[in-house]
Protein backbone atom coordinates (compact mmCIF):
# COMPACT_ATOMS: atom_id res chain seq x y z
CA UNK A 1 0.00 0.00 0.00
CA UNK A 2 1.72 3.16 -1.15
CA UNK A 3 -0.19 5.70 0.82
CA UNK A 4 1.23 9.17 1.28
CA UNK A 5 1.32 10.38 4.85
CA UNK A 6 0.05 13.89 5.50
CA UNK A 7 0.52 14.20 9.24
CA UNK A 8 3.05 12.35 11.33
CA UNK A 9 2.71 12.54 15.08
CA UNK A 10 5.55 11.13 17.11
CA UNK A 11 5.89 10.81 20.87
CA UNK A 12 3.29 13.46 21.52
CA UNK A 13 2.63 14.02 25.21
CA UNK A 14 0.37 16.61 26.72
CA UNK A 15 0.19 17.45 30.40
CA UNK A 16 -2.10 19.74 32.34
CA UNK A 17 -0.46 20.19 35.69
CA UNK A 18 0.28 16.69 36.98
CA UNK A 19 -2.42 15.13 34.82
CA UNK A 20 -1.33 13.55 31.56
CA UNK A 21 -4.00 14.09 28.92
CA UNK A 22 -2.21 12.59 25.91
CA UNK A 23 0.23 9.73 26.39
CA UNK A 24 2.87 8.93 23.84
CA UNK A 25 0.79 9.43 20.76
CA UNK A 26 2.36 8.00 17.61
CA UNK A 27 0.21 8.26 14.56
CA UNK A 28 0.45 8.66 10.82
CA UNK A 29 -2.50 10.24 9.10
CA UNK A 30 -2.76 9.39 5.40
CA UNK A 31 -3.35 12.04 2.78
CA UNK A 32 -6.77 12.36 1.17
CA UNK A 33 -8.40 9.74 3.33
CA UNK A 34 -10.84 9.90 6.19
CA UNK A 35 -9.26 9.04 9.50
CA UNK A 36 -11.80 8.58 12.25
CA UNK A 37 -10.89 8.93 15.90
CA UNK A 38 -13.05 6.92 18.25
CA UNK A 39 -13.04 6.66 22.00
CA UNK A 40 -15.09 7.26 25.09
CA UNK A 41 -15.79 10.77 26.31
CA UNK A 42 -12.87 12.49 27.97
CA UNK A 43 -10.20 10.31 26.39
CA UNK A 44 -8.48 13.24 24.69
CA UNK A 45 -9.86 13.27 21.15
CA UNK A 46 -10.61 16.99 21.10
CA UNK A 47 -7.27 17.75 22.71
CA UNK A 48 -5.48 15.74 20.04
CA UNK A 49 -7.24 17.68 17.27
CA UNK A 50 -6.38 20.97 18.93
CA UNK A 51 -2.73 20.00 19.16
CA UNK A 52 -2.69 19.56 15.41
CA UNK A 53 -3.31 23.22 14.73
CA UNK A 54 -1.69 24.44 17.90
CA UNK A 55 -4.78 25.77 19.57
CA UNK A 56 -3.15 24.31 22.65
CA UNK A 57 -1.08 27.51 22.61
CA UNK A 58 -4.08 29.31 24.04
CA UNK A 59 -3.92 27.32 27.23
CA UNK A 60 -0.80 28.18 29.19
CA UNK A 61 -1.50 25.28 31.54
CA UNK A 62 -1.01 22.77 28.70
CA UNK A 63 2.53 21.46 28.26
CA UNK A 64 3.06 19.79 24.90
CA UNK A 65 6.12 17.73 23.98
CA UNK A 66 6.92 15.61 20.97
CA UNK A 67 6.70 16.25 17.25
CA UNK A 68 3.98 16.82 14.75
CA UNK A 69 5.05 16.94 11.13
CA UNK A 70 2.59 18.27 8.58
CA UNK A 71 3.98 17.97 5.08
CA UNK A 72 7.49 18.99 5.97
CA UNK A 73 6.81 21.47 8.74
CA UNK A 74 7.59 20.52 12.28
CA UNK A 75 4.63 22.51 13.51
CA UNK A 76 5.34 22.37 17.23
CA UNK A 77 8.80 23.87 16.78
CA UNK A 78 8.43 25.83 13.60
CA UNK A 79 9.69 29.28 12.92
CA UNK A 80 7.02 29.67 10.28
CA UNK A 81 4.07 31.91 10.81
CA UNK A 82 1.56 29.95 12.84
CA UNK A 83 -1.44 31.70 11.30
CA UNK A 84 -0.39 30.36 7.89
CA UNK A 85 -0.10 26.86 9.24
CA UNK A 86 -3.52 27.12 10.81
CA UNK A 87 -5.00 28.23 7.52
CA UNK A 88 -3.98 24.89 6.10
CA UNK A 89 -6.37 23.24 8.52
CA UNK A 90 -10.06 23.91 8.72
CA UNK A 91 -11.38 23.14 12.19
CA UNK A 92 -14.95 22.22 12.90
CA UNK A 93 -15.24 22.46 16.62
CA UNK A 94 -17.44 20.25 18.74
CA UNK A 95 -19.82 23.16 19.28
CA UNK A 96 -20.26 25.54 16.38
CA UNK A 97 -19.03 29.06 16.93
CA UNK A 98 -20.17 31.26 14.09
CA UNK A 99 -18.59 34.70 13.98
CA UNK A 100 -20.67 37.61 15.29
CA UNK A 101 -21.64 38.86 11.84
CA UNK A 102 -24.06 37.94 9.10
CA UNK A 103 -24.13 34.66 7.24
CA UNK A 104 -22.43 35.99 4.13
CA UNK A 105 -19.62 37.61 6.08
CA UNK A 106 -19.02 34.45 8.07
CA UNK A 107 -18.00 32.66 4.91
CA UNK A 108 -16.28 35.69 3.38
CA UNK A 109 -14.26 36.45 6.52
CA UNK A 110 -11.45 34.01 5.87
CA UNK A 111 -11.15 35.19 2.28
CA UNK A 112 -11.10 38.83 3.26
CA UNK A 113 -8.38 38.45 5.85
CA UNK A 114 -6.24 36.71 3.28
CA UNK A 115 -6.59 39.72 1.04
CA UNK A 116 -9.32 38.72 -1.39
CA UNK A 117 -11.86 41.49 -1.19
CA UNK A 118 -13.49 41.91 -4.59
CA UNK A 119 -17.23 41.68 -4.23
CA UNK A 120 -17.85 39.61 -7.34
CA UNK A 121 -15.23 37.11 -6.36
CA UNK A 122 -16.56 36.88 -2.81
CA UNK A 123 -20.17 36.46 -3.96
CA UNK A 124 -19.17 33.50 -6.09
CA UNK A 125 -17.03 31.88 -3.44
CA UNK A 126 -19.62 32.31 -0.71
CA UNK A 127 -22.24 30.65 -2.84
CA UNK A 128 -19.86 27.89 -3.83
CA UNK A 129 -18.89 26.98 -0.28
CA UNK A 130 -22.40 27.29 1.11
CA UNK A 131 -23.49 24.85 -1.58
CA UNK A 132 -20.64 22.58 -0.67
CA UNK A 133 -21.85 22.52 2.92
CA UNK A 134 -25.46 21.86 1.88
CA UNK A 135 -26.64 25.12 3.35
CA UNK A 136 -27.16 27.32 0.31
CA UNK A 137 -30.80 26.51 -0.33
CA UNK A 138 -31.76 27.30 3.24
CA UNK A 139 -29.96 30.63 3.48
CA UNK A 140 -29.75 32.05 -0.02
CA UNK A 141 -32.53 34.54 0.68
CA UNK A 142 -31.24 35.62 4.06
CA UNK A 143 -27.52 36.01 3.63
CA UNK A 144 -27.62 39.31 5.49
CA UNK A 145 -29.19 37.79 8.60
CA UNK A 146 -27.01 37.33 11.65
CA UNK A 147 -25.45 33.88 11.82
CA UNK A 148 -26.57 33.63 15.42
CA UNK A 149 -30.15 33.30 14.20
CA UNK A 150 -29.42 29.96 12.53
CA UNK A 151 -30.22 26.68 14.22
CA UNK A 152 -27.33 24.76 15.73
CA UNK A 153 -27.32 22.27 12.88
CA UNK A 154 -27.27 25.10 10.35
CA UNK A 155 -24.49 26.75 12.30
CA UNK A 156 -22.49 23.54 12.08
CA UNK A 157 -22.83 23.56 8.32
CA UNK A 158 -22.04 27.26 8.19
CA UNK A 159 -18.84 26.55 10.07
CA UNK A 160 -18.04 23.85 7.54
CA UNK A 161 -18.55 26.31 4.68
CA UNK A 162 -16.46 28.90 6.47
CA UNK A 163 -13.69 26.41 7.10
CA UNK A 164 -13.65 25.22 3.49
CA UNK A 165 -13.57 28.78 2.21
CA UNK A 166 -10.02 29.37 3.42
CA UNK A 167 -8.99 26.51 1.17
CA UNK A 168 -7.27 24.21 3.66
CA UNK A 169 -5.53 20.89 2.91
CA UNK A 170 -6.80 19.28 6.04
CA UNK A 171 -10.21 19.23 7.70
CA UNK A 172 -10.28 18.60 11.41
CA UNK A 173 -13.84 17.78 12.37
CA UNK A 174 -14.88 17.28 15.98
CA UNK A 175 -18.23 15.49 15.94
CA UNK A 176 -19.44 17.50 12.95
CA UNK A 177 -22.86 15.90 12.92
CA UNK A 178 -23.61 15.85 16.63
CA UNK A 179 -26.42 18.40 16.29
CA UNK A 180 -27.87 17.15 13.03
CA UNK A 181 -30.85 14.97 12.24
CA UNK A 182 -30.14 11.64 10.52
CA UNK A 183 -30.88 13.02 7.07
CA UNK A 184 -28.61 16.04 7.34
CA UNK A 185 -25.98 13.84 8.99
CA UNK A 186 -26.04 11.56 6.05
CA UNK A 187 -25.75 14.50 3.68
CA UNK A 188 -22.67 15.69 5.56
CA UNK A 189 -21.22 12.19 5.56
CA UNK A 190 -21.67 11.98 1.81
CA UNK A 191 -20.07 15.38 1.53
CA UNK A 192 -17.08 14.21 3.52
CA UNK A 193 -16.65 11.20 1.28
CA UNK A 194 -16.67 13.57 -1.70
CA UNK A 195 -14.34 15.99 0.02
CA UNK A 196 -11.65 13.41 0.59
CA UNK A 197 -10.78 13.69 -3.10
CA UNK A 198 -9.25 17.03 -2.20
CA UNK A 199 -8.75 17.05 1.52
CA UNK A 200 -7.20 15.02 4.28
CA UNK A 201 -9.95 14.54 6.83
CA UNK A 202 -9.57 13.78 10.51
CA UNK A 203 -12.90 13.28 12.18
CA UNK A 204 -13.98 12.54 15.71
CA UNK A 205 -17.27 10.78 16.14
CA UNK A 206 -19.24 8.90 18.75
CA UNK A 207 -21.50 7.32 16.17
CA UNK A 208 -20.04 3.91 15.39
CA UNK A 209 -22.26 3.33 12.40
CA UNK A 210 -21.13 6.60 10.92
CA UNK A 211 -17.52 5.59 11.45
CA UNK A 212 -18.16 2.29 9.70
CA UNK A 213 -19.77 4.03 6.78
CA UNK A 214 -17.07 6.54 6.01
CA UNK A 215 -13.78 5.69 7.73
CA UNK A 216 -10.73 4.63 5.76
CA UNK A 217 -8.59 4.55 8.85
CA UNK A 218 -9.64 4.21 12.45
CA UNK A 219 -7.87 5.25 15.61
CA UNK A 220 -9.23 4.07 18.93
CA UNK A 221 -8.23 6.05 21.99
CA UNK A 222 -8.72 5.34 25.64
CA UNK A 223 -7.59 7.48 28.59
CA UNK A 224 -5.20 9.55 26.51
CA UNK A 225 -3.58 6.62 24.75
CA UNK A 226 -3.95 5.18 21.30
CA UNK A 227 -5.06 1.61 21.93
CA UNK A 228 -5.41 0.56 18.36
CA UNK A 229 -5.09 1.97 14.87
CA UNK A 230 -5.36 0.61 11.37
CA UNK A 231 -7.53 0.47 8.30
CA UNK A 232 -11.26 0.44 8.89
CA UNK A 233 -11.47 -3.26 8.01
CA UNK A 234 -8.70 -4.19 10.40
CA UNK A 235 -10.10 -2.32 13.35
CA UNK A 236 -13.78 -3.02 12.81
CA UNK A 237 -13.57 -6.62 11.69
CA UNK A 238 -10.52 -7.84 13.55
CA UNK A 239 -9.82 -5.68 16.57
CA UNK A 240 -6.77 -6.93 18.42
CA UNK A 241 -7.30 -5.39 21.82
CA UNK A 242 -9.93 -6.44 24.30
CA UNK A 243 -10.98 -2.83 25.08
CA UNK A 244 -11.53 -2.08 21.42
CA UNK A 245 -13.71 -5.16 21.03
CA UNK A 246 -15.80 -4.14 23.98
CA UNK A 247 -16.14 -0.58 22.75
CA UNK A 248 -17.19 -1.68 19.28
CA UNK A 249 -19.68 -4.14 20.70
CA UNK A 250 -21.08 -1.47 22.96
CA UNK A 251 -20.45 -3.55 26.07
CA UNK A 252 -17.96 -1.06 27.32
CA UNK A 253 -18.19 0.26 30.84
CA UNK B 1 -35.52 18.87 57.13
CA UNK B 2 -38.34 20.09 54.92
CA UNK B 3 -39.36 22.64 57.54
CA UNK B 4 -35.85 23.91 57.93
CA UNK B 5 -35.59 24.44 54.20
CA UNK B 6 -38.89 26.27 54.19
CA UNK B 7 -37.74 28.60 56.94
CA UNK B 8 -34.49 29.19 55.11
CA UNK B 9 -36.38 29.98 51.92
CA UNK B 10 -38.64 32.42 53.75
CA UNK B 11 -35.72 34.08 55.50
CA UNK B 12 -33.91 34.79 52.23
CA UNK B 13 -37.07 36.01 50.60
CA UNK B 14 -37.68 38.50 53.36
CA UNK B 15 -34.05 39.55 53.21
CA UNK B 16 -34.23 40.14 49.47
CA UNK B 17 -37.44 42.04 49.83
CA UNK B 18 -36.00 44.25 52.57
CA UNK B 19 -32.80 45.10 50.74
CA UNK B 20 -34.64 45.81 47.52
CA UNK B 21 -37.03 48.10 49.35
CA UNK B 22 -34.22 50.00 51.06
CA UNK B 23 -32.54 50.66 47.72
CA UNK B 24 -35.74 51.67 45.96
CA UNK B 25 -36.84 53.95 48.81
CA UNK B 26 -33.45 55.64 49.10
CA UNK B 27 -33.23 56.28 45.35
CA UNK B 28 -36.80 57.54 45.23
CA UNK B 29 -36.14 59.92 48.10
CA UNK B 30 -33.08 61.35 46.40
CA UNK B 31 -34.86 61.85 43.12
CA UNK B 32 -37.96 63.29 44.77
CA UNK B 33 -35.94 65.78 46.79
CA UNK B 34 -34.00 66.87 43.70
CA UNK B 35 -37.27 67.29 41.81
CA UNK B 36 -39.08 68.96 44.69
CA UNK B 37 -36.41 71.54 45.37
CA UNK B 38 -34.93 71.81 41.91
CA UNK B 39 -37.86 71.81 39.55
CA UNK B 40 -39.27 75.23 40.59
CA UNK B 41 -35.82 76.82 40.04
CA UNK B 42 -35.19 75.05 36.76
CA UNK B 43 -36.09 77.90 34.46
CA UNK B 44 -35.10 78.41 30.84
CA UNK B 45 -32.84 81.18 32.03
CA UNK B 46 -31.04 78.72 34.28
CA UNK B 47 -29.93 76.51 31.41
CA UNK B 48 -29.54 79.08 28.67
CA UNK B 49 -27.44 81.77 30.32
CA UNK B 50 -24.10 82.16 31.97
CA UNK B 51 -24.01 83.64 35.50
CA UNK B 52 -24.47 87.40 35.56
CA UNK B 53 -23.13 89.61 38.34
CA UNK B 54 -24.65 88.60 41.63
CA UNK B 55 -25.82 85.20 40.38
CA UNK B 56 -24.43 83.55 43.47
CA UNK B 57 -26.46 85.94 45.62
CA UNK B 58 -29.69 84.98 43.94
CA UNK B 59 -29.62 87.44 41.06
CA UNK B 60 -30.15 86.62 37.39
CA UNK B 61 -28.14 84.30 35.20
CA UNK B 62 -27.77 80.57 34.74
CA UNK B 63 -25.39 77.67 34.72
CA UNK B 64 -24.81 77.31 30.99
CA UNK B 65 -21.08 77.74 31.62
CA UNK B 66 -21.06 74.69 33.90
CA UNK B 67 -23.26 72.61 31.59
CA UNK B 68 -21.04 73.26 28.59
CA UNK B 69 -17.90 72.91 30.67
CA UNK B 70 -18.98 69.56 32.08
CA UNK B 71 -20.01 68.27 28.66
CA UNK B 72 -16.67 69.29 27.12
CA UNK B 73 -14.78 67.75 29.96
CA UNK B 74 -16.71 64.50 30.17
CA UNK B 75 -16.94 63.97 26.42
CA UNK B 76 -13.28 64.64 25.80
CA UNK B 77 -12.08 62.46 28.66
CA UNK B 78 -14.47 59.64 27.81
CA UNK B 79 -13.27 59.63 24.22
CA UNK B 80 -9.64 59.73 25.27
CA UNK B 81 -10.08 57.03 27.89
CA UNK B 82 -11.88 54.88 25.32
CA UNK B 83 -9.14 55.29 22.74
CA UNK B 84 -6.52 54.37 25.30
CA UNK B 85 -8.57 51.79 27.15
CA UNK B 86 -9.97 49.71 24.30
CA UNK B 87 -6.58 48.52 23.01
CA UNK B 88 -5.52 47.73 26.56
CA UNK B 89 -8.65 45.69 27.26
CA UNK B 90 -8.34 43.85 23.93
CA UNK B 91 -4.68 43.21 24.52
CA UNK B 92 -5.45 41.70 27.91
CA UNK B 93 -8.03 39.34 26.43
CA UNK B 94 -6.57 38.47 23.06
CA UNK B 95 -2.84 39.09 22.69
CA UNK B 96 -1.99 38.18 26.26
CA UNK B 97 -4.29 35.18 26.48
CA UNK B 98 -1.27 32.94 27.12
CA UNK B 99 -0.08 35.10 29.96
CA UNK B 100 -2.75 34.60 32.58
CA UNK B 101 -0.59 35.70 35.47
CA UNK B 102 0.39 38.97 33.84
CA UNK B 103 -3.22 39.71 32.92
CA UNK B 104 -4.38 38.99 36.44
CA UNK B 105 -1.68 41.29 37.78
CA UNK B 106 -2.90 44.05 35.44
CA UNK B 107 -6.47 43.46 36.61
CA UNK B 108 -5.41 43.69 40.23
CA UNK B 109 -3.51 46.89 39.56
CA UNK B 110 -6.46 48.46 37.72
CA UNK B 111 -8.83 47.49 40.52
CA UNK B 112 -6.53 49.24 42.97
CA UNK B 113 -6.53 52.36 40.78
CA UNK B 114 -10.31 52.16 40.55
CA UNK B 115 -10.45 52.27 44.34
CA UNK B 116 -8.23 55.33 44.67
CA UNK B 117 -10.42 58.32 45.62
CA UNK B 118 -10.76 60.89 42.88
CA UNK B 119 -9.34 63.64 45.08
CA UNK B 120 -6.01 61.82 44.83
CA UNK B 121 -6.19 62.02 41.05
CA UNK B 122 -7.00 65.69 41.45
CA UNK B 123 -3.96 66.20 43.63
CA UNK B 124 -1.80 64.27 41.18
CA UNK B 125 -3.09 66.33 38.26
CA UNK B 126 -2.39 69.46 40.24
CA UNK B 127 1.20 68.38 40.95
CA UNK B 128 1.79 67.65 37.28
CA UNK B 129 0.31 71.04 36.35
CA UNK B 130 2.63 72.85 38.70
CA UNK B 131 5.58 70.88 37.39
CA UNK B 132 4.83 72.00 33.84
CA UNK B 133 3.85 75.47 34.95
CA UNK B 134 0.26 75.10 33.71
CA UNK B 135 -2.66 77.01 35.13
CA UNK B 136 -6.04 75.51 35.96
CA UNK B 137 -7.62 74.73 32.63
CA UNK B 138 -9.96 72.54 30.67
CA UNK B 139 -6.93 70.61 29.40
CA UNK B 140 -5.66 69.87 32.89
CA UNK B 141 -9.14 68.72 33.85
CA UNK B 142 -9.44 66.45 30.81
CA UNK B 143 -6.05 64.98 31.59
CA UNK B 144 -6.96 64.28 35.22
CA UNK B 145 -10.43 62.92 34.55
CA UNK B 146 -9.10 60.69 31.76
CA UNK B 147 -6.62 59.13 34.18
CA UNK B 148 -9.37 58.75 36.72
CA UNK B 149 -11.78 56.91 34.41
CA UNK B 150 -9.28 54.74 32.54
CA UNK B 151 -9.39 51.97 35.18
CA UNK B 152 -13.19 52.03 35.08
CA UNK B 153 -13.24 51.93 31.31
CA UNK B 154 -10.63 49.19 30.96
CA UNK B 155 -12.02 46.93 33.65
CA UNK B 156 -15.57 47.41 32.38
CA UNK B 157 -14.57 46.40 28.86
CA UNK B 158 -12.33 43.67 30.21
CA UNK B 159 -15.22 42.11 32.11
CA UNK B 160 -17.37 41.86 28.98
CA UNK B 161 -14.48 40.63 26.83
CA UNK B 162 -13.80 37.96 29.44
CA UNK B 163 -17.23 36.46 28.84
CA UNK B 164 -16.46 35.64 25.21
CA UNK B 165 -16.25 31.85 24.92
CA UNK B 166 -12.79 30.55 24.15
CA UNK B 167 -14.26 28.55 21.29
CA UNK B 168 -14.85 31.75 19.34
CA UNK B 169 -11.18 32.58 19.49
CA UNK B 170 -10.29 29.02 18.51
CA UNK B 171 -12.59 29.25 15.50
CA UNK B 172 -11.16 32.57 14.45
CA UNK B 173 -7.61 31.32 14.83
CA UNK B 174 -8.31 28.26 12.74
CA UNK B 175 -9.46 30.55 9.97
CA UNK B 176 -6.01 32.07 10.05
CA UNK B 177 -6.83 35.31 11.85
CA UNK B 178 -4.16 37.27 13.62
CA UNK B 179 -4.66 38.58 17.14
CA UNK B 180 -5.48 42.04 15.83
CA UNK B 181 -8.08 40.70 13.43
CA UNK B 182 -9.67 38.76 16.26
CA UNK B 183 -9.66 41.88 18.41
CA UNK B 184 -10.98 44.45 16.02
CA UNK B 185 -13.11 42.43 13.63
CA UNK B 186 -14.61 39.79 15.90
CA UNK B 187 -14.33 40.54 19.60
CA UNK B 188 -15.53 44.12 19.28
CA UNK B 189 -18.61 43.02 17.37
CA UNK B 190 -19.37 40.31 19.85
CA UNK B 191 -19.39 42.62 22.87
CA UNK B 192 -20.32 45.95 21.35
CA UNK B 193 -23.29 46.44 23.64
CA UNK B 194 -21.12 45.77 26.68
CA UNK B 195 -18.55 48.25 25.41
CA UNK B 196 -21.24 50.89 25.12
CA UNK B 197 -22.23 50.22 28.72
CA UNK B 198 -18.63 50.68 29.87
CA UNK B 199 -18.41 53.94 27.96
CA UNK B 200 -21.60 55.16 29.58
CA UNK B 201 -20.44 54.16 33.04
CA UNK B 202 -17.19 56.04 32.54
CA UNK B 203 -19.00 59.06 31.16
CA UNK B 204 -21.25 59.10 34.21
CA UNK B 205 -18.25 59.04 36.52
CA UNK B 206 -16.49 61.70 34.48
CA UNK B 207 -19.36 64.15 34.45
CA UNK B 208 -20.37 63.60 38.05
CA UNK B 209 -17.06 63.84 39.83
CA UNK B 210 -16.17 67.02 41.69
CA UNK B 211 -12.96 66.17 43.50
CA UNK B 212 -10.82 65.44 40.46
CA UNK B 213 -11.66 68.78 38.86
CA UNK B 214 -11.53 70.87 42.02
CA UNK B 215 -7.84 71.82 41.69
CA UNK B 216 -7.43 71.23 38.00
CA UNK B 217 -10.11 72.97 35.96
CA UNK B 218 -10.65 75.94 38.20
CA UNK B 219 -13.95 77.76 37.91
CA UNK B 220 -15.17 80.61 35.77
CA UNK B 221 -18.38 82.28 34.71
CA UNK B 222 -17.45 82.09 31.04
CA UNK B 223 -17.85 79.32 28.55
CA UNK B 224 -14.37 78.13 27.65
CA UNK B 225 -13.30 78.74 24.07
CA UNK B 226 -9.89 77.11 24.28
CA UNK B 227 -8.25 74.20 26.06
CA UNK B 228 -6.03 76.41 28.18
CA UNK B 229 -8.89 78.31 29.78
CA UNK B 230 -10.36 77.49 33.16
CA UNK B 231 -13.75 75.81 33.05
CA UNK B 232 -16.79 75.55 35.25
CA UNK B 233 -18.29 72.13 35.89
CA UNK B 234 -21.70 71.04 37.14
CA UNK B 235 -20.53 69.22 40.28
CA UNK B 236 -18.62 72.31 41.39
CA UNK B 237 -21.54 74.57 40.47
CA UNK B 238 -23.72 72.41 42.70
CA UNK B 239 -21.13 72.54 45.45
CA UNK B 240 -20.74 76.33 45.38
CA UNK B 241 -24.45 77.01 45.26
CA UNK B 242 -25.22 74.51 47.97
CA UNK B 243 -22.67 76.15 50.29
CA UNK B 244 -24.53 79.45 50.00
CA UNK B 245 -26.68 80.55 52.96
CA UNK B 246 -29.31 81.99 50.58
CA UNK B 247 -32.24 79.54 50.10
CA UNK B 248 -32.85 80.56 46.47
CA UNK B 249 -29.26 79.79 45.58
CA UNK B 250 -29.51 76.48 47.39
CA UNK B 251 -32.57 75.60 45.34
CA UNK B 252 -30.61 76.41 42.22
CA UNK B 253 -28.08 73.83 43.36
CA UNK B 254 -30.87 71.27 43.20
CA UNK B 255 -31.87 72.54 39.79
CA UNK B 256 -28.26 72.04 38.68
CA UNK B 257 -28.32 68.53 40.10
CA UNK B 258 -31.48 67.95 38.12
CA UNK B 259 -29.72 69.08 34.96
CA UNK B 260 -26.87 66.68 35.68
CA UNK B 261 -29.35 63.86 36.29
CA UNK B 262 -31.15 64.60 33.04
CA UNK B 263 -27.90 64.58 31.07
CA UNK B 264 -27.04 61.17 32.50
CA UNK B 265 -30.57 59.97 31.80
CA UNK B 266 -30.33 61.02 28.16
CA UNK B 267 -26.96 59.30 27.78
CA UNK B 268 -28.34 56.11 29.38
CA UNK B 269 -31.33 55.98 27.10
CA UNK B 270 -29.23 56.65 24.04
CA UNK B 271 -26.73 53.98 24.98
CA UNK B 272 -29.47 51.43 25.60
CA UNK B 273 -30.90 52.19 22.22
CA UNK B 274 -27.54 51.78 20.51
CA UNK B 275 -26.53 48.67 22.39
CA UNK B 276 -29.81 47.00 21.41
CA UNK B 277 -29.24 47.94 17.82
CA UNK B 278 -25.78 46.44 17.70
CA UNK B 279 -26.62 43.32 19.61
CA UNK B 280 -28.19 41.34 16.83
CA UNK B 281 -24.98 39.72 15.58
CA UNK B 282 -23.93 38.57 19.00
CA UNK B 283 -23.33 34.84 19.33
CA UNK B 284 -25.06 33.49 22.38
CA UNK B 285 -23.36 30.90 24.47
N1 LIG C 1 -8.30 23.41 29.38
C1 LIG C 1 -8.36 22.28 30.12
N2 LIG C 1 -8.09 22.32 31.43
C2 LIG C 1 -8.13 21.20 32.18
N3 LIG C 1 -8.43 20.00 31.71
C3 LIG C 1 -8.72 19.88 30.40
C4 LIG C 1 -8.71 21.01 29.54
N4 LIG C 1 -9.04 20.61 28.29
C5 LIG C 1 -9.25 19.28 28.39
N5 LIG C 1 -9.06 18.83 29.65
C6 LIG C 1 -9.17 17.44 30.10
O1 LIG C 1 -8.53 16.62 29.16
C7 LIG C 1 -9.23 15.40 29.00
C8 LIG C 1 -9.54 15.16 27.55
O2 LIG C 1 -10.50 16.09 27.10
P1 LIG C 1 -11.04 16.12 25.62
O3 LIG C 1 -11.91 17.30 25.49
O4 LIG C 1 -9.88 16.01 24.69
O5 LIG C 1 -11.91 14.79 25.57
P2 LIG C 1 -12.75 14.20 24.37
O6 LIG C 1 -12.17 12.87 24.07
O7 LIG C 1 -12.84 15.17 23.28
O8 LIG C 1 -14.17 13.98 25.05
P3 LIG C 1 -15.64 14.18 24.41
O9 LIG C 1 -15.90 12.96 23.60
O10 LIG C 1 -16.52 14.24 25.60
O11 LIG C 1 -15.63 15.43 23.62
C9 LIG C 1 -10.46 15.49 29.87
O12 LIG C 1 -10.21 14.79 31.06
C10 LIG C 1 -10.59 16.97 30.16
O13 LIG C 1 -11.16 17.17 31.41
MG1 LIG D 1 -14.37 16.30 22.47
Amino acid sequence: MDQKTKITISDLNLHIGKQQILKNINLEIPEKKITVILGPSGCGKTTLLKSLNRLTDLYPEMKVTGNIMIDNDDILHTGEDITRLRQKMGLLSQRPYPLPMNIYNNVAFGLRISGRKKKRFLDKRVEHYLKMANLWDEVKDRLKDPASALSIGQQQRLCLARGLAVDPDIILADEPTSALDPISSEAIEKKFVELKQQYTIVMVTHVLRQARRIADYVVFMYLGEIIEQGTAEEVFDNPKEEITKQYLKGTFN
Amino acid sequence: MRRLRNIEEKFFRVLMFLSTSIIVIALTLIIVSILYKGLPSLTWEMISQTPKGGFYFGKEGGILNAIIGSLYLALASTILAFLIGLPVALMMNVHLVKHKKLVNAIRFFLDLLWGVPSIVYGAFGFTVMIYFGLKTSLLAGIFTVTLFIIPIMVRGMDEVLKTIPRGLMESALSLGSTSSEISYRIYIRQVISGLITSILLSFGRAIGDAASVLFTTGYTDHIPTALNQPTATLPLAIFFQLSSPIPEVQNRAYASALVLTIIILIISIASRYFSKRYQKNRIKN
